[in-house]
């Protein structure tokens, strides 16, 4: 029984993961539209190249925040969620008094 | 003559001081880094714990990022006396040109993107940029980088959110507990958890992308390892264990990764820091 349990768990916690992994989506959209103002911006302006770039890298490093996020949480999830799970199961079983 | 031999041993002790730190650290890490068997799966874990203090309430540990965060920091205070050592009204050092033009660029920095009367914050704006670039420049002579430690960022995100505070306070107090209410008393919770969310927003960015930097590179470096023994296994003896097709393409991005990454994160920090502070202090102040 506790085999399918942490099968369960550790199941969910790689899907969770994935789905954690959507929050992709945005940065991306939002990065790709930052670059695709930055070379029109160069070539409507060539001589403003240096600035627009280093505004386009900020930009787009602060862009890149909610994926960070969804990214921290996939990693929590796969490499430290499993293991407190896991041992959370196993306190609650023996406090329980049922037999592993 | 005197002085000038006096001046060359003072130049060896401060290389000594920038060097030392790192190389303690290095060791520190050597010698403690358990024997891992080197077949078994891909092993990503956090800062190592050297050792931990007893306290009242719970115990300190002291990990790989702290230890490191400190040899950075005496790195880094290192490089400032030796670029300053000995300056004279009329330059005639290559190290006195670098250090005027460190200064001069931060200087210029800061009073581009906050304005006249904050220059004073410019030394505290350095520091930042200066700690955490080299920071995650560590993680490139093996170390773990402190940077990819949340509580390391954490803690300088929260020193930059005391500096917000001061200054939207000297609005005074009601003005302060007034910017929680607009534009509507509604808006309260949302202002509070926007304020809450600064100081964690900008460790988690700058912690995230150094960190799954760290994972990424680690991650191919396994994976390389894995399809090198069983592409190339088939080679006699002790030739079939060496991973030869790990060459070259972690090189490429470390590059990235470390590098760029890191920089990028410091500079953006740094931005961050001076941008809230100059937004956060009231006009007439």
């Amino acid at each position: 029984m506790i085999e399918l349990a942490i099968g369960i768990i550790l199941g969910c916690c790689a899907i969770g993961a994935g789905i954690a992994l959507i929050a992709g989506i945005g940065p991306g959209i939002g990065e790709g539209q930052a670059v695709a103002k930055a070379c029109e911006a160069v070539g409507r302006q060539p001589e403003s190249k240096s600035q627009v770039t280093s505004t386009l890298i900020l930009g787009c490093a602060l862009a890149e925040t909610t994926g960070l996020y969804g990214l921290i949480i996939g990693i929590l999830l796969i490499f430290v969620a499993p293991g407190s799970f896991v041992g959370i199961l196993k306190e609650a079983m023996t406090s329980w008094g049922a037999g592993l | 003559m005197q002085s000038k031999r006096r001046a060359r041993a003072v130049d060896i002790l401060l290389i000594l001081l920038i060097v030392l730190p790192l190389a303690g650290a290095m060791t520190l890490k050597v010698l403690t880094t358990p024997d891992a068997p080197l077949s078994e799966g891909v092993q990503i874990s956090g800062a190592q714990i050297y050792f931990t203090i007893p306290m009242p309430i719970q115990d300190l540990p002291i990990t790989a990022a702290q230890v490191n965060s400190w040899a950075v920091i005496l790195s880094i205070l290192g490089v400032c006396l030796y670029l300053t050592h000995g300056i004279k009204v009329i330059p005639d050092s290559k190290r006195q040109l670098a250090a005027e033009w460190i200064v001069d660029t931060v200087n210029r920095l800061v009073r581009s993107n906050m304005g006249e009367k904050f220059i004073g914050f410019a030394p505290f704006v350095a520091g930042i940029l200066a700690l955490s670039a080299l920071s995650s420049l560590s993680s490139l002579l093996g170390l773990f980088a402190p940077t990819s430690d949340v509580n390391i960022i954490l803690g300088w995100a929260i020193l930059v959110f005391i500096l917000i505070t001061h200054y939207k306070l000297k609005g005074g107090l009601w003005a302060y507990i007034k910017g929680f209410f607009s534009p509507i008393p509604v808006f309260a919770p949302l202002n509070i958890i926007g304020e809450i969310a600064t100081p964690i927003s900008m460790s988690f960015r700058h912690y995230g992308n150094v960190m799954s930097g760290m994972v990424i590179s680690t991650l191919i470096a396994f994976a390389l390892r894995s399809l090198s023994q069983t592409v190339l296994g088939w080679l006699p003896g002790t030739l079939g264990k060496i991973p030869f097709l790990q060459v070259g393409l972690p090189a490429v991005l470390s590059l990235y990764f470390d590098i760029f990454s890191g920089c990028m994160q410091a500079f953006i920090f740094a931005m961050l820091t001076m941008m809230f502070i100059a937004t956060a202090a009231p006009e007439d102040a």
